[in-house]
């Protein structure tokens, strides 16, 4: 068979991302597919996992189904989605659920998220779903806030590469309801689902993930320029190649190791947090660390870790212009620094402060300078006195 | 005349003094604000949700009395299923509120402080690794109350067998 001069131009990509099973994201794929199909598009299910939940079986009706295909796996035989027989389908648009789902041993890919890139790649629009915990990156932040590891996985990337994101979000209370109505699980398991993963409090987390990587998302897109841009890259036509780390905020926190520096770090990661954003913290070493320096060094390093920062030591004589390359390697879009000393007459005379060197080395980067709050509750406590 | 030249000299000296007096009180507050490290080192490790206030101040009588460095440490627990080096967000930022206010604190009654947040499988494990990493001359434990964060007779044995230095184990309040 000669294949076709030019490759077809890849399908779109839509995910239908959730905080947790139950909250509805099959049922409003099958409800968009549906609408597709009224509107006159050829749709088709790849592959759709029910759950035993009536309404969404009954949502899949007048939908065509491409058959699973079994595959023996250690005396059990599993059904997964046929991917040959999806692309000798070559619908105009495939409806295939659980996007990280692991495949079984002896098809074609061991993850369904290289199956949807193969029929992404013939040119086959895919709605597909995922909750967030599935997220490579976010997989440790969920487990801390849960108590609970998924190992199944998928890469950012491919996230990131879709055309369209739709959160379907609900309420924890809602969800719980949902659950004990016994629309998520068979009764006999509500109880224990309760008990464990679905928790008001781990819910609550939950959402607030899915919520801030939807808009993290949301602001990558404003960046890259276009939806799928980050697919489409992988071709060669990436609008905004200019701009590859300035995805989102970045955060870059100066310090030196001495114990105030943690005020910094501490309200820099505050910051990140609010903002989904990475954290760098940065020492800019001038000259050999003394004992105590190296302490302290060990000491931020430790602290780095337990936030999840990333502590960067660079060697340098010149604080500003390393400064300046950093930011610029790592996408930098905050720096904050301490409070400088109090500058007399002689070291003005010298040249302009700090921040001001920063400010003119760093154009478009917003530059933070951290307050020592407890010098604040001292005048206060003298103001009293 | 002699009244112009009496009057200028009079406001010249008492402009003079305004600004001895500003600078007094400017570099009184910044030794207030910041005080040096002390050569000594107090190990105040704490756990849970909150922090008792008896035993933080009894802490820093101790560090002012000795002229120590207080540091606080703020021991998280790691779940047993995740790697013991994860990121711990929400420890984190329970752990950054109390050591922020433990600084506060510290500030106003001028003692140093160089806080750490130290992670282990228990509260054991993180003391454990508290000792590995810390120089100290003495730690001050805080005892667990009933229903109170603190640490638990085990936990203090354990401690008292393993540490260096002196320990003072700050015993419950009464009647809580």
């Amino acid at each position: 068979m000669v294949p076709p001069a030019h490759p077809p131009p890849a399908g779109r990509l839509k995910v239908f991302l959730g905080m947790a099973a139950g909250v509805g994201k099959t049922y409003r794929m099958l409800q968009e597919g549906q609408a597709e199909a009224e509107a006159g598009r050829d749709v088709a299910i790849g592959y759709l996992e029910p759950h035993d939940r009536p309404d969404t079986s009954a949502l899949a009706r007048g939908l065509e189904t491409v058959p699973r295909r079994r595959v023996e796996y250690q005396g059990t035989t599993l059904e997964e989605m046929d991917l040959r027989a999806v692309l000798r389908r070559a619908p105009e648009l495939c409806l295939i659920d659980e996007l990280a789902h692991t495949n079984a041993p002896g098809v074609e890919h061991a993850k369904r998220y290289e199956d949807v890139a193969d029929v992404l790649a013939a040119g086959i629009d895919v709605f597909s779903t995922v909750n967030v915990q599935h997220l490579e990156s976010l997989n440790d932040q969920v487990a801390e806030a849960t108590g609970t590891r998924v190992r199944e996985t998928i890469p950012d990337d491919v996230l990131g590469a879709a055309d369209e994101i739709v959160l379907i979000d609900l309420t924890p209370e809602a969800l719980i309801e949902r659950l004990r109505a016994g629309k998520v699980y068979p009764r006999d398991r509500v109880e224990t689902a309760l008990q464990s993963f679905f928790r008001i409090e781990h819910l609550a987390s939950l959402r607030e993930v899915a919520l801030r990587q939807v808009a993290e998302e949301v602001g990558t897109r404003r960046i890259d320029g276009a939806p799928g841009a980050r697919r489409r890259g992988q071709h060669g036509e990436r609008l905004a190649a200019s701009v590859p780390s300035a995805i989102g905020e970045r955060l870059l926190a100066l310090v030196t190791p001495r114990p105030s520096s943690q005020r910094v770090v501490r309200r820099a990661w505050r910051s990140a947090q609010r903002l989904g954003a990475e954290l760098d913290v940065l020492w800019v070493q001038e000259r050999a660390s003394s004992a105590e320096e190296a302490e302290q060094l060990e000491a931020l390093r430790r602290l780095t870790i337990v936030l999840g920062a990333h502590l960067l030591v660079e060697r340098g004589e010149d604080l500003v212009a390393t400064v300046q390359r950093v930011a610029r390697e790592r996408g930098t879009t905050y720096v904050l620094i301490g409070a400088p000393a109090h500058r007399n007459v002689l070291r003005r005379a010298r040249g302009p402060s700090l921040p001001s060197r920063l400010l003119a080395a760093l154009p478009g980067i917003d530059l933070r300078i951290v307050a020592d709050r407890t010098q604040r509750s001292l005048d206060e406590e003298e103001e009293r006195s | 005349m002699n009244d112009v030249r009496t009057m200028i000299a009079a406001l010249l000296l008492a402009a003079l003094a305004a600004g001895a007096a500003a600078w007094r009180v400017r570099g009184s507050r910044a030794r207030r604000a910041l005080p040096a490290p002390g050569p000594h080192r107090l190990l105040f490790p704490f756990v849970g949700q909150a922090l008792s206030k008896p035993a933080l101040e009894a802490a820093l009588r101790l560090a002012r009395a000795e002229g120590a460095t207080l540091v606080p440490v703020y021991l998280a627990q790691v779940p047993r299923h995740l790697p013991l080096d994860t990121p711990l967000p929400r420890q984190s930022e329970r752990a950054l509120t109390l050591l922020e206010a433990v600084e506060q604190r510290a500030h106003t009654c001028g003692v140093p402080v160089d806080a750490r947040i130290e992670r282990g499988r228990d509260p054991r494990h993180a003391l454990r690794e508290m000792l590995d990493h810390e120089r100290y001359d003495r730690i001050v434990l805080p005892a667990a109350t009933n229903g109170d964060d603190g640490f638990t007779p085990d936990q203090t044995a354990w401690l008292l067998e393993h540490a260096g230095g002196e320990i003072v184990v700050l015993r419950p309040q009464r009647g809580r």
